[in-house]
């Protein structure tokens, strides 16, 4: 099972916020696949030495974004993906992370065809994961 | 039964003409952990001896499992475990002795949580007590107060003076005893991290004012810090409500404000300042701000003037120059 992100305490970020994160960036990145099943929230808090309502908040909070989801006394899977968002939420949330992305690469001087390129190369790496994942 | 294992009305005490606590109304909630904050001599320890009973308010009243502190029973008493501050023991006994003196003081011990946390702190029950570490006197002060399994454990700076390596066995403990949705710990303590990993609410006294009462993620989400940049010209500390700490560096003015609203928004708008920046806060900073005294202008590091100023990039061309003009 591919859980193994760390979380950092004294972090501007609150612990659950980290959970939620870690989760969502292994689903994405591939790590994750449709039905693998994530540690119980017990074992979770136990291994990342942290209050378990901190990881069932985590939980509950992915649960309601259909990141995973609870299989009733079988424990937590990878749910399939579906768009529980609306279109203009979807583009909403699309635009505050370009924003954020656009903004940082510009701040480092990268110029417009060198982020692009950067862009189709995130693209390919992750599409090419999927492929591997779902053999 | 009611929701809160620990309810105060106006718990107030005196020491001469000194408020020690002050009106304090606090209401810990059934299950986990529940942190209280504060400076030495904040009052937490008065607070705490008071609702156990070991001291009357002078004004006010307690109530902790739903019967009043003045009258507990030695049954309630048996519910309720509790870890003084500096893990008192008798060094005669061996720590197999402590385990049967302090079963002999309760109706129900559980021998087995004895051994686990005695082991957990990898201490050999053969030994006099007077001969162990400090981190391994509060492995055993644990052990005896976890043994009778009470429903509520109330450790008062159980942290101090420990490794890391006993403190991380005590967050795991504390984690091990709230993984039972019925038990529920009262906390006092200074490390930022250990309270950041384990409580679910947040108290904090300052100067025996109740000034923080809620979860820890309702804490972080209710306080916020602004960056307000001004170009040339005066930089003052504007008068908005609800600022808990603020700071004037070199080329800005920090402000971290408590209950922001619209209208704090508004006045902050109206400072004249040329860039307004909400940033995010990590826990340990915003209690600390909580706890700085006002007034002060800020932390030591800027009054010495040293070079270390956070805010300053470790690649600045002239670190010398940018923190001597900032003290």
């Amino acid at each position: 099972m591919a859980v193994d992100f760390q979380i950092s305490i004294g972090s501007t970020v609150p612990i659950y916020r980290q959970i939620i994160d870690g989760v969502r960036r292994g689903v994405t990145n591939g790590e994750l696949a449709v039905g693998d099943q994530l540690p119980s929230v017990r074992a979770l808090a136990e291994r990342l030495l942290v209050n378990h309502n901190t990881v069932a908040k985590a939980y509950q909070a992915l649960v309601r974004d259909g990141v995973i989801e609870s299989r009733h006394g079988r424990g937590v899977f990878v749910a399939k993906r579906r768009n529980i968002y609306t279109k203009a939420e979807r583009h909403r949330r699309l635009d505050a992370a370009l924003q954020a992305f656009v903004g940082e690469a510009l701040l480092l001087d990268f110029d417009d065809a060198e982020i692009r390129q950067a862009v189709e190369k995130k693209l390919n790496d992750a599409n090419g994961r999927k492929k591997r994942g779902d053999q | 039964m009611s929701d809160f294992v620990i309810q105060t009305h106006n718990l107030t005490r005196y020491f001469g003409q000194k408020a020690a606590v002050q009106q304090v109304n606090l209401s810990v909630p059934r299950g986990g952990v529940f942190a209280l904050m504060g400076r030495n001599g904040s009052g937490k320890t008065t607070a705490i001896r008071m609702l156990l009973g070991l001291m009357s308010p002078t004004r006010g009243s307690a109530e902790v499992l739903g019967v009043d502190s003045a009258h507990l029973t030695p049954e309630i008493r048996a519910r309720i475990g509790y870890l003084t501050e500096g893990h008192f023991v008798y060094g005669w006994m061996r720590v197999r002795e402590c385990a049967k003196f302090q079963a002999d003081c309760f109706p129900h011990w559980n021998q087995k949580v004895f051994d686990a946390v005695i082991d957990h702190f990898g201490l050999d029950a053969d030994a006099k007590a007077g001969t162990l570490s400090r981190g391994e006197r509060a492995g055993l002060c644990l052990a005896m107060t976890l043994a009778p399994e009470p429903e509520l454990l109330v450790l008062d700076d159980p942290a101090l003076g420990l490794d890391p390596v006993a403190r991380r066995a005590l967050v795991e403990a504390m984690l091990a005893v709230t993984s039972r949705k019925d038990r529920t710990i009262l906390l006092s303590s200074h490390y930022l991290d250990d309270v950041e990993r384990v409580a679910d609410h947040l108290a904090i006294l300052d100067s025996g004012v109740l000034r923080v009462h809620c979860s820890v993620d309702e804490f972080r989400e209710r306080v916020g810090r602004w960056i307000l940049r001004f170009g040339e010209g005066p930089r003052e500390i504007p008068e908005i409500e609800g600022i808990v700490h603020s700071r004037i560096l070199e080329d800005e003015v920090q402000l971290t404000i408590a209950n922001p609203t619209d209208e704090t928004e508004r006045l902050l708008a109206g400072t004249g300042a040329i860039s307004i920046e909400r940033v995010s806060l990590s826990l340990d900073q915003t209690v600390i701000d909580y706890l700085t005294q006002r007034g002060r202008s800020g932390s030591l590091l800027q009054i010495v003037g040293a070079g270390t100023k956070p805010d300053v990039p470790i690649s600045d061309p002239e670190p010398s120059a940018a923190s001597a003009e900032s003290s």
